[in-house]
């Protein structure tokens, strides 16, 4: 076949035609694959729900509230077996050494943490990201049956009793923050599960944000110490 | 406060080329000379924040109001050719001078990923305009910073005795590993300036 | 030229990462573990080997003016499907890598294939010419993300083979991907010259 010459009403007609068919055929595809897309995302997020708050019977993924803290809001996934209230999985982020890190935080009626799981992060890999398993059950820096509302959760560091991951105390200082963001969010709205627990709330609110600006005093003379 | 904060941020901590590898290509093809490396550097300068305009108006005024989110590859990767090629015409008509200086160099930016990579983060970042405006012209800043200093070192390079299988791009590789390295002395330093300026 | 030999071309003697040097980004930034790698190379190869066929298929109804424009839109049409179908099947995978999977549409290597060879062979040797080129790409970025993953974490896809300690972090991290494929580029060159 002979080659078409470049006219101009010959370009015109190919460029049109070539955007027309791969416009059709990406519309085509997305329509197929939305509900897969749409699928898989629900998926991820009941498999956190369901690690970080084990045993319930309902559908906590399908109806969350959302409640607005010191401008963040966070969603809320309440977990019940047999209609009764047995804890929540809280969505929490806070701003870790390489940008936003979002954890998904398991708390039994109590306040109790229950498991936890790192939804998303852009910490150094083999650094920061080892938060991914750090604080779970048996790790060295365990938070699990930990109750923030007794105490914030600070790393060692700072006068606390978590150990901090190594070489990476900024990322271990913003994941607990989250923690500790995610249990006021989850006291405040949960009032009659826990008594007073309003106040308690407040109180761990302002603690949370004493303790974030801390963090960042004492971020800047220790930096180039930590490797983080 | 926020936007010096940005614009720190993108050029030394998040360095494009050397921390999250946008626009290697041009990094090793054109940096054996500091001249050529400057005038790629400029020419990327002037596309990228173009580009990130045209990008974020087409996002937020014709994908996002029809519903066609998944056009943007796509509609992008056009917008960037197309952009490219009008730069190219004015710039021949307008300014002469300017053409003989970044002219070689535009052909080759449609396929320098920084651009099309920058204007995606915008978008994913969820920046305002000036926000992305600022973060582009950063981003081209540290990318033209990267360039002219790795163009230095390739300068002083090219008068020594390289091991024979070292020599070219394996050598060149090492050595942009290095001033990676030297990079990496940065990080953190946005945490710090950050709780300086209250942000 | 046959078949078979095309697709040898291009694992090894021009191999599109440790010879012909396109496609530098995605070498870099997604290299980081031998898996990440691997899903990296297999994500392009599936692009370049349909945008070959599609393109040769195409080439003769394109007028030579706009054939650039008339690839780009092939080829970042395939994009955005691959885009789609991962998202929906592999939705870890796509997340890891990333900003990566839409800037496949600027990595050279697909729009230098198309203008190298799909735009002057038949389909099926572009086929072949894909499938080669995105072998070599991909078992390239497994040999890099491995050398990565073990140096840095002393593992190797994920299996513990030497104790944590022991790994060089700085691998794992940017400067350590310019360094590992210097160094993997040097021991090419030196191969292919003895």
């Amino acid at each position: 076949m002979k080659k078409l010459e470049s006219s101009l009403k010959n370009m015109a007609i190919v460029l049109t035609g070539i955007a027309v068919v791969a416009g059709a055929l990406l519309g085509y595809v997305n329509e197929l694959t939305k509900g897969p897309i749409a699928e898989a995302n629900a998926k991820a997020l009941s498999d956190a729900i369901q690690l970080v708050v084990p045993g319930f019977d309902n559908n906590p993924a399908e109806a969350p509230e959302s409640i607005e803290l010191n401008g963040a809001t966070y969603k809320i996934y309440k977990a019940t077996k047999g209609g009764e209230f047995i804890g929540a999985a809280v969505e929490s982020s806070a701003n870790g050494f390489g940008g936003a890190l979002n954890v998904l935080v398991g708390f039994d009626k109590e306040g109790n943490i229950i498991d936890y799981s790192l939804l998303s992060h852009a910490e150094t890999p083999g650094l920061g990201s080892k938060a991914a398993d750090w604080f779970k059950k048996g790790q060295k820096g365990d938070i699990t049956g930990k109750n923030p509302g007794q105490a914030p959760l600070t790393v060692k560091n700072d006068g606390g009793e978590v150990d901090a991951i190594t070489a990476s105390t900024i990322t271990s200082r913003a994941f607990l923050s989250a923690v500790n963001a995610a249990y006021a969010a989850y006291s405040g709205q949960n009032v009659d599960t826990t008594s007073g627990a309003t106040q308690q709330a407040t109180a761990t609110e302002t603690e949370v944000k004493m303790c974030e600006n801390d963090s960042t005093k004492v971020c800047t003379g220790q930096c180039g110490h930590h490797h983080e | 406060m926020e936007y010096i904060l940005i614009f720190i941020t993108a050029i030394f901590v998040n360095n494009v080329v050397l921390s999250q590898f946008l626009g290697i290509c041009p990094f090793l093809g054109v940096s054996k000379k500091v001249e050529t490396a400057t005038g790629m550097g400029a020419a990327v300068a002037f596309v990228l924040v173009i580009a990130t305009i045209v990008t974020y108006l087409i996002q937020h005024y014709v994908l996002n109001p029809f519903g066609l989110q998944y056009l943007q590859t796509i509609a992008f990767i056009l917008v960037i050719a197309a952009l490219v090629q009008m730069v190219e015409i004015v710039l021949k008509k307008v300014s002469p001078a300017l053409y003989q200086a970044l002219g070689v160099f535009l052909p080759l930016i449609t396929t320098n990923c920084c651009i099309l990579g920058v204007a995606i983060l915008v978008i994913q970042n969820d920046y305002d305009l000036l926000t992305g405006v600022i973060y582009a012209f950063s981003t081209a800043i540290g990318f033209a910073l990267a360039m002219v200093l790795f163009a230095g070192i390739r300068e002083q390079l090219s008068l020594v005795n390289v091991p024979k299988g070292m020599d070219g791009m394996a050598i060149a590789l090492v050595t942009a590993g290095l001033l990676a390295m030297a990079f990496m002395g940065f990080s953190g330093v946005d945490k710090g300036l950050a709780a300086l300026f209250g942000v | 030229m046959n078949n078979f030999k095309v697709l040898m071309n291009g694992i090894i003697k021009e191999n599109p990462t440790f010879v012909l040097l396109l496609g530098m980004c995605p070498t870099l930034g997604t290299t980081s573990s031998a898996i990440n790698g691997m899903g990296m190379g297999l994500a392009t190869m599936a692009v370049l080997v349909c945008s070959n066929i599609v393109i040769s298929c195409i080439k003769n109804i394109v007028p030579d003016m706009v054939r650039i424009p008339s690839f780009i839109v092939v080829i970042a049409s395939l994009v955005t499907i691959l885009q789609m179908v991962m998202q929906a099947f592999i939705p870890g995978l796509y997340a890891t890598l990333g900003l990566f999977i839409p800037l496949i549409v600027v990595n050279c290597l697909i729009l230098g294939r198309a203008e190298a060879f799909a735009a002057k062979n038949g389909p099926i040797a572009s086929m072949f010419d894909g499938i080669g080129m995105g072998l070599g790409f991909t078992i390239a970025l497994t040999i890099l993300g491995g050398v990565r993953e073990f140096l840095g974490t002393g593992k190797l896809f994920d299996i513990a083979i030497l104790p944590e300690e022991y790994g060089m972090l700085l691998f794992v991290l940017a400067p350590g991907a310019f360094i590992a494929l210097g160094y993997l580029i040097a021991i090419v060159n030196k191969l292919r010259n003895a």
